[in-house]
């Protein structure tokens, strides 16, 4: 991923735009409308400006401002879309600051130089990293803030800064003088940014660790918290897109005489996307596109389906094993050597996203300049594609983030930005862009099949000793990110099994790349889930096939992974794996991902052929905890995003059009469906592991594998709704 | 004959939002959720699925939850509307209290419409049972999975 260009500075006055903020009461969350355009990377320049009136704003850094009113505005560079950033990375800059969390007001950010995540290369919310990324940046940022407050102070009072000390966003000297952050931001932010910073050790946390009240709550309680979907701008006009119902399709001719004569419609036009409606209204908008009449020319993807996905993939993994990920000794020499194999071939489905909110954005184009309200995962990407649409240059356009109803990945992608732009520059006025759930559910950029062959050998003495995978299927990476493609043709495919903790000599992965003719996107935990699903699987199959229980096999395999191990056993003991009630039995799911390590048991029932999930225990560690609650939270969302996923998640393709329309046709989870889920976390000294992601992928390994505990029937597909139990 | 029908489209429609009775200018086959967000500038219901499967979009009418999606202008004339926006002052209502306690929301776009059908539950039954949550709240999906905590929360506002 290519940076993002460094913005405009900031002593251009025209260009300072007036702030729009709707504050929720007691530091809460406010959304800027519009933001003067930060000023590029961490600088020790002051850069206050007026904000109407005698309050005068005090940039410290790219996070951080302190007007002197004494407010304190965090400016966070991650998307918030339920996984609780908006809470964890002010908690970061708040400990050393030393400022009480309830008086941070925040404001997303822009698109910035600062705030590319290192781990990722641009600016992006994804692979639960928010957290490891910000870990040591956002301290030390608070830590230098509160030191140049610190040296302002000692200046005005005429003391040595070691007499002074910093706390509750006040500075005090050691005869009790003190002087709030407010009346020293000025001052301070003249001040050069100390090189120097030590750290609060882990015993000196205040925040961290414990777990604080989120920010964004009190508005998602009231109805207050906007989202895409609700961006409202004076004049703005709605929008509704037809697509072409085959994937790929275009429209070859449209006849639009009936919708643009019905009541409220501006006008249609032709996009890159597809057919466009602008109306007064959503509703109008929607009811004139049911009128347009439109020709598509399906293109390349009109006799298009499930089938012939599964045979591209199986044709493709015989052609050979593909491009080596990984070679630890000789498995084919160790397999022709072996006592006993065992060999199987798994497949995984497509997936879609469904994100609770649907795709949207909503475009300001003008003269010069594009101002784009999108929940989105990838600000730069986001702008560099309304630039593209706009004709302007990246800089002239303004990413102003909103909450994320459901990101999961799917926001990720921009193929929803583009009409909208195109739309705003064609009617001059802002458009906001709605996707119908069918339309969301129909054009998703899908989680990818996978077609996993396994084959594994053991000694004449029991002890396993080679192990192949060989993965096919597409690659997301080639199409989202060609550069990150060219570097690493395994990226987002071969996670997990990559990593893998289990003691084999011989070991063997490989990928045969092969398109499936529609595109395929990362979704929550992008290959983890379909490689752990195998791998863990896989691992029972081998423990049944030497008599061995899936617990001991795998613990056998783990001598040298004290941390796995750990984890492995703290869960099987909180689960009671092995004292299973009466008709209840228990399956086991191990995974390192995202630098979390963690194990899940599932403990189910099959009977007259129904499965019943009665409850799912997981242990978790994901070394240092920022907020326990948020990461308990996210270990129970990504369960029931798993749960859903393994029990009925299947998209079908006929015909080039994808049958899945609405939730009476994609089947997720609901409260009357929920097993009973205990979630452990262990506590170590390792920074902050992933939490967004990780526990997505044992849910489907786990029940199956007590699936086969129940019945004696092993699944090696998905989802479970499609195979007879009975 | 058009003429008097394009019209009649624009009569005015009386309705009851929080208290406070208004005239909205929309077809009469507009669903009370586009409405509420478009004409009324009220964003806190919710567009999930527009078929009345997700529960995103619940408010009270009269008192009784129902799906705005699929209640068209014309079926609510005359009838009191309460949305997120207007179930209390500052968020004092008891589920809001709960749910801000027990920090319900993750992504949070669902929870409108989960506030508004629990609260519609307490209001008929103030010691709901599990069975008697998981029939109640079964209408409305989460997919962050916020439903252990919903549960506890419920129990909590009762």
């Amino acid at each position: 991923m290519s940076t993002a260009p460094s913005e405009p500075k900031s002593d251009n006055p025209d260009r300072r735009d007036f702030c729009k903020c709707t504050a929720a009461a007691g530091g809460g969350l406010v959304l800027a409308l519009t933001l003067p355009a930060f000023a590029g990377p961490l600088s020790s320049a002051a850069s206050g400006q007026a904000s109407g009136g005698r309050v005068r704003d005090n940039q410290l850094n790219a996070w951080l401002k302190i007007s002197s009113d004494n407010s304190i505005t965090f400016i966070v560079d991650r998307s918030e879309m339920g996984q609780g950033v908006y809470t964890a990375l002010p908690m970061l800059l708040a400990e050393e600051l030393e400022i009480d969390l309830e008086k941070i007001t925040i404001v997303a950010a822009l698109v910035g130089d600062a705030y590319i995540n290192q781990l990722n290369g641009g600016q992006v919310t994804g692979t639960s990293n928010s957290v490891t990324d910000a870990w040591d940046k956002l301290r030390t940022a608070g830590a230098q803030a509160r030191m140049m407050l610190i040296a302002a102070a000692a200046r005005a009072w005429r003391v040595d800064p070691a007499e002074c000390h910093a706390k509750s966003g006040v500075v005090v000297n050691a005869r009790g003088k003190s002087l709030t952050y407010g009346e020293l931001a000025a001052a301070a932010a003249n001040l050069p940014v100390p090189k120097e910073v030590k750290l609060k050790p882990k015993a000196d946390f205040r925040l961290i660790g414990t777990s604080q009240p989120r920010l964004d709550t009190p508005g998602k309680v009231d109805g207050s918290a906007e989202f895409g979907l609700d961006v409202k701008l004076p004049g703005m006009l709605y929008a509704a897109l037809a697509q072409s119902p085959v994937l790929g399709g275009k429209a070859s001719s449209v006849d639009s005489a009936a919708a643009q004569a019905m009541p409220g419609v501006c006008r249609v036009l032709a996009t890159s996307s597809g057919v466009l409606v602008v109306a007064d209204h959503y509703w109008q908008a929607l009811q004139a596109r049911k009128a347009l009449k439109i020709t598509w020319d399906p293109g390349a993807n009109a006799r298009l389906d499930n089938a012939a996905m599964q045979a591209a993939l199986k044709k493709t993994a015989a052609i050979g094993p593909g491009q080596v990920a990984r070679k630890d000794g000789d498995g084919a020499a160790a397999l022709q050597g072996a006592k006993h194999t065992v060999d199987a071939v798994y497949e995984l489905p497509l997936l879609a996203h469904a994100t609770m909110e649907p795709m949207n954005c909503t475009a300001d184009v003008r003269t010069g300049r594009c101002d784009l309200y999108v929940g989105t995962q990838v600000q730069h990407d986001a702008q560099a594609a309304a630039a593209a649409a706009a004709g302007l240059p990246p800089n002239q356009v303004n990413v102003v983030t909103t909450l994320i109803g459901g990101g999961f990945g799917r926001r990720l992608d921009v193929d929803f930005i583009p009409a909208a732009v195109e739309a705003s520059k064609a009617v001059g006025a802002p458009v906001k862009l709605i996707w119908t759930r069918e339309d969301d559910m129909t054009h998703d950029t899908y989680r990818p099949p996978a077609r996993e062959e396994m084959s594994a050998g053991f000694d004449a003495s029991g002890n396993l000793v080679a192990w192949n995978m060989h993965i096919t299927g597409p690659s997301i990476t080639a199409r989202a990110s060609p550069e990150t493609y060219a570097k690493d043709p395994f990226d987002s495919v071969v996670e997990y099994a990559q990593n893998h903790p289990y003691a084999v000599p011989n070991f063997a992965l490989s990928f045969s790349r092969q398109e499936i003719g529609i595109d395929v996107g990362y979704m929550r935990s992008v290959s983890h889930a379909p490689n752990c699903f195998v791998i863990e699987s896989f691992i029972d199959e081998l423990a049944s096939a030497i008599a061995k229980s899936p617990l001991d096999f795998r613990l056998g395999l783990l001598a040298a992974k004290p941390r796995h191990t750990r984890v492995l056993r703290s869960c099987a003991e909180r689960a009671g794996w092995g004292h299973a009630p009466p008709g209840r039995f228990h399956g086991v799911a191990l995974m390192e991902g995202y630098t979390t390590v963690l194990a899940q048991v599932a403990e189910i029932s099959v009977v007259g052929g129904e499965l019943k999930v009665h409850k799912i225990t997981c242990v978790v560690d994901c070394g240092q905890m920022v907020n326990p609650r948020i990461i308990e939270s996210q270990i129970e969302s990504g369960i029931v995003f798993g749960l859903s996923a393994a029990l009925w998640g299947d998209v079908t393709v006929t015909a080039g059009r994808v049958q899945q329309t609405n939730f009476n046709s994609y089947r997720l989870l609901r409260i009357n469906e929920m097993p009973e889920l205990e979630v452990h976390l262990l506590s170590s000294d390792e920074p902050p592991g992933g939490i967004g992601e990780p526990a997505v992928a044992l849910v489907a390994p786990a029940i199956c594998n007590a699936i086969y505990a129940a019945t004696g029937k092993r699944l090696r597909s998905l989802p479970i709704a499609a195979h007879a139990l009975a | 004959m058009e003429a008097a029908e394009g019209l009649r489209e624009l009569e005015m429609t009386a309705i009851t939002v929080n208290n406070q009775w208004l005239q909205v200018d929309a077809s009469l086959d507009t669903p009370l959720l586009w409405v509420l967000r478009d004409h009324l500038g009220l964003t806190g219901t919710k567009y999930g699925c527009g078929m009345a499967l997700c529960g995103a979009c619940t408010v009270h009418v009269d008192g009784v939850a129902m799906r705005s999606c699929i209640l068209p202008l014309r079926a609510i004339e005359g009838k009191s509307i309460t949305t997120i926006e207007g179930l209390s002052q500052g968020r004092n209502h008891p589920v809001q209290r709960a749910w801000i306690e027990l920090d319900v929301p993750q992504c949070g776009y669902c929870q409108s419409g989960q506030i508004m059908s629990a609260a519609a539950l307490l209001r008929s039954n103030t010691a709901p049972t599990d069975a008697d949550i998981d029939a109640a709240m079964a209408g409305n999906i989460c997919r962050c999975g916020t439903y252990a905590r919903i549960r506890i929360a419920i129990h909590r506002a009762a």
